[in-house]
């Protein structure tokens, strides 16, 4: 029965990840709020769930030319550095302070969505053409 | 010079999505892609391929800290991981389907609403 549920969270979480929009800021969420999986336990998971993702749709960008070697490592190296750090960090702080700190981390991102929404709210024209 | 400030706001932008991403265990998209527009100006489209790209092995070296802590959970993985590449793929279709601004304020309710559960 838990399987169902998980595949249910996770196929929702896709289904926003797919469409351009953070699947993991909800997988998390949904997780620890409805099926009670602990905090740490649903960052691995999500962390985790994302991989074949990202290799489907990295292939696809690969085909579509959008992806350009040039200055990526700039940004992949000192991303992997500091992913590692935060993940000791995580790691070493106990669940419920992870929970309220992802909680604030949403509302962060909630309330800076609010105002994107308010500069640019028909974008739907722009990125409809997309093929 | 224009080609070291470059690599330099690269670094920053890297050093602060692989911060949040490994923290959080995600979310790191949510910080790439308005850096990568913001601050390198790149298109939107160019700025999601790329934050894949750079979320994809930060998610990769997050989760061996997360799994050596004893973290995994096999039976929350693998449906959650099988339920995300069926869900990415309708997403995907339905891209330019749905109007986006209402999926858009849907999506910040959530978040909004979420964060405050976890919060209080």
């Amino acid at each position: 029965m838990s399987f169902i549920i998980f595949l249910a969270v996770g196929f929702v979480s896709g289904l926003l990840g797919g469409m351009g929009m953070g699947g993991g800021t909800i997988l998390i969420p949904v997780l620890t709020i409805f099926t009670g999986v602990e905090q740490h336990v649903a960052q691995a998971t999500n962390l985790i769930a994302f991989l074949p993702m990202a290799a489907i749709s990295l292939s696809v960008h690969k085909d579509g030319g959008l992806i350009e070697g040039g200055n990526v490592l700039y940004l992949i190296i000192p991303a992997l550095i500091t992913s590692v750090l935060g993940g000791f960090a995580a790691a070493f702080l106990p669940g419920d302070v992870l929970r309220k700190l992802f909680g604030v981390f949403l509302i962060v991102l909630g309330i800076k969505g609010l105002f994107t929404l308010k500069l640019t709210p028909s974008k739907q024209a722009s990125s409809k053409g997309g093929k | 010079m224009r080609t070291v400030k470059i690599k330099f706001k690269s670094t920053l932008a890297g050093f602060l999505t692989g911060a949040v991403n490994g923290l959080f265990g995600g979310g790191g998209g949510m910080v790439a892609v308005p850096l990568l527009k913001n601050l390198l100006g790149y298109s939107e489209k160019r700025s999601h391929a790329t934050a894949i790209l750079v979320i994809a092995p930060v998610c990769a070296a997050s989760a061996v800290i997360y799994i050596i802590s004893g973290y995994l959970r096999a039976d929350v993985v693998i449906p959650a991981a099988v339920g995300a590449v069926a869900g990415g793929f309708i997403g995907a279709k339905l891209l330019g389907v749905l109007p986006e601004f209402i999926v858009n304020i849907i999506f910040i309710a959530a978040m909004l609403a979420a964060g405050a559960r976890m919060l209080f």
